[in-house]
């Protein structure tokens, strides 16, 4: 019987020679990640257990992205612990000020997470990594410390849903689609505990920034991880980027999965996910007349420069409507700059958009976007729970960069298609 | 263990910005976070509960961010365990990890109004509700979990080690 990509990565990660899902393992980490929400309580538990030190200081990434720029005290006391923690412990990846980026952009970008690792992180899209090839799941603070003071983690082997995309994506129809459409059909909770494979003719020919929104949402069908086989994209954003040596693994053809799921590509069409579950969703041709108060480009899901480029050459020459409030995010400083030389902070600015600093801020209502009671976004973030970008009584609709640009100028939810 | 409590009910898909909102995750001090226990839930929670209260859930309770933060909360504001019909992930890690009691019953939820008072034999895997002769079974946990449970949590189950 053979095993899923899923359980050859974490089989790799222990002692045993042979594993299956269900099983619980101890397993080594490659990189442990926290941010300036979840990592102080991490410390403080580190702390409290009498850790002296951290198991290896180049396998500990902690980005200061959520409430920076320090939106208020509190905030900055917190990224003051995360901060002075890092110095002290000479923490290599260590990331804030000019230098931050959104977290799940900013890792791969650096090539710090890498195919084959083991990658854990006190933020639920840490499974963003899965794209590279990567087993990468989201855990909680104790998680963090526990895996920061020895290097090893608990973990329940997870079985493995197979989805299997074929079809020629439409024009407009981009790897968010595809993943809003999955999470439509199987729910939030449609593969919970489970890993969600990715294969298929439709992801064999997927660029690497859809692969790592895609990823970025498996959490949101309540997965364990979500996971692509390495091929030649991933060695071609890999290659140049990493400092260390990585391995390719791939589901042996004989593996067993809980689940088989076919999705033919071709018929989709833009989707969008109404409040207030990213389940919640509907092809942009049923959306009917929602007008829109926000609109929000960016995050860890969609503010890569390949979504920059989308919603720029949607915004150019054009306006955002009025009474819109269009927000673009560029995640990582690499994506801004990337951005300022090719022209597309200039197209934003003439559409009037405000661009903000690099952040996690206005995702998940913290700050730099927030929503009044009654008001309305779509955003190309991940999550519409109720107040999730503000007010309990406001409204997050998520899209791809596409359709959040388009509806920017249109004021309410469109498809690129209307302009 | 034996918890005893009134039941305060919620639905599917209790999300982590539900029980605690986002806004309120610029401090990770315990006693502010109980403050705004299931704030965006039921604003009213933290003022009507009880220390002892038992939250009963839906399906797949706990659902999205990875922030103990909601664990804490709940902890912190007294609520003695959560029971529900299932739990997303990294919650029921991080419950586990740091000392919440939580239980899956499939049956619970549907037979119990809220309000009424039960009590949970953790021991014996039963829940049983006050002035009726039901008996709802809990789901087994594997024996590593039980270790974590009983150590105090995953940094003392570390340290013990």
């Amino acid at each position: 019987m053979g095993n899923t990509i899923t359980e050859k990565i974490l089989m790799a990660h222990t002692g045993f020679s042979e594993i299956s899902a269900g099983q619980l393992i101890n397993a080594s980490v490659d990189v442990a990640l926290g941010n300036d929400i979840t990592a102080p309580i991490a410390i403080r538990e580190f702390q409290t257990a009498g850790g002296k030190k951290v198991f290896d200081r180049d396998k500990v990434a902690l980005v200061l992205d959520h409430f920076t720029p320090n939106k208020d005290i509190n905030s900055a006391q917190q990224c003051k612990t995360v901060r002075e923690f890092a110095m002290e412990h000479g923490i290599t990846h260590f990331y804030e000020g000019g230098q931050v980026g959104v977290e799940h952009a900013l890792l791969p970008e650096k090539g710090i997470v890498l195919p084959g690792d083991l990658v854990i992180g006190a933020d639920s899209h840490t499974c963003t990594y899965g794209a590279l090839g990567a087993f990468a799941t989201g855990v909680g603070s104790t998680d963090l410390a526990a895996a920061m003071l020895t290097g090893e983690l608990w973990f329940k082997v997870p079985s493995s849903i197979k989805f299997v995309v074929y079809g020629k994506m439409p024009r407009w129809v981009a790897g968010k689609d595809l993943i809003l459409n999955i999470i439509g059909r199987i729910g939030v909770d449609g593969a919970l505990y489970q890993a969600m494979e990715f294969t298929g003719e439709t992801i064999s020919a997927l660029p690497m920034a859809d692969r790592l929104s895609m990823a970025n949402m498996a959490i949101e069908a309540g997965a364990k991880n979500g996971i692509f086989a390495p091929d030649a994209i991933t060695e071609e954003y890999v290659k140049p980027r990493a400092r260390r040596p990585y391995k390719f693994y791939a589901s042996d053809a004989d593996a067993v999965y809980s689940q088989i799921i076919e999705i033919d590509a071709g018929k989709l069409e833009p989707q969008v996910a109404f409040p207030h579950l990213p389940s919640n969703v509907k092809g942009i041709s049923q959306a009917g007349n929602v007008k829109i108060d926000q609109s929000l480009i960016g995050s860890c899901t969609n503010g890569r420069i390949e979504d920059l480029r989308i919603a720029a050459g949607i915004l150019k020459h054009r306006k955002a409507a009025s009474g819109v409030r269009l927000i673009v995010v560029p995640a990582t400083p690499f994506i801004y700059r990337q951005a300022l030389l090719e022209g597309l902070l200039e197209i934003f600015l003439n559409a009037d958009a405000v661009i903000s600093p690099p952040s996690c801020g206005a995702c998940l209502g913290g700050h730099l976007g927030i929503l009044a009671a009654g008001e309305r976004a779509i955003a190309t973030t991940n999550r519409n729970f109720v107040g999730r970008m503000g007010h309990p009584k406001s409204e997050v609709y998520l899209a791809s960069p596409a359709v959040a640009a388009a509806s920017a100028v249109l004021g309410r939810i469109a498809s690129p298609e209307e302009l | 263990m034996i918890f005893k409590g009134k039941v305060w009910k919620f639905g599917d898909n209790v999300d982590t910005d539900a029980i605690i909102p986002a806004r309120y995750l610029n401090t990770s001090d315990p006693a502010q976070l109980a403050r705004h226990c299931m704030e965006d839930a039921d604003p009213e929670f933290v003022k009507k509960m009880n220390a002892g209260d038992i939250i009963l859930g839906g399906e797949n309770f706990g659902c999205g961010s990875s922030r103990e933060h909601a664990p804490i909360a709940i902890k912190t504001s007294g609520i003695s365990c959560v029971v529900a019909k299932s739990f997303a992930r990294i919650f029921y890690r991080n419950a586990f990890n740091m000392g919440l009691p939580i239980f899956e019953s499939r049956q619970l939820a549907d037979a119990v109004s809220e309000g009424k008072e039960i009590t949970i034999d953790s021991a014996r895997g039963t829940i049983t509700v006050a002035g009726t002769n039901q008996q709802f079974t809990i789901s087994p946990i594997p024996p590593f979990m039980e270790q974590l449970i009983a150590d105090g949590g995953l940094m003392k189950h570390i340290a013990k080690k």
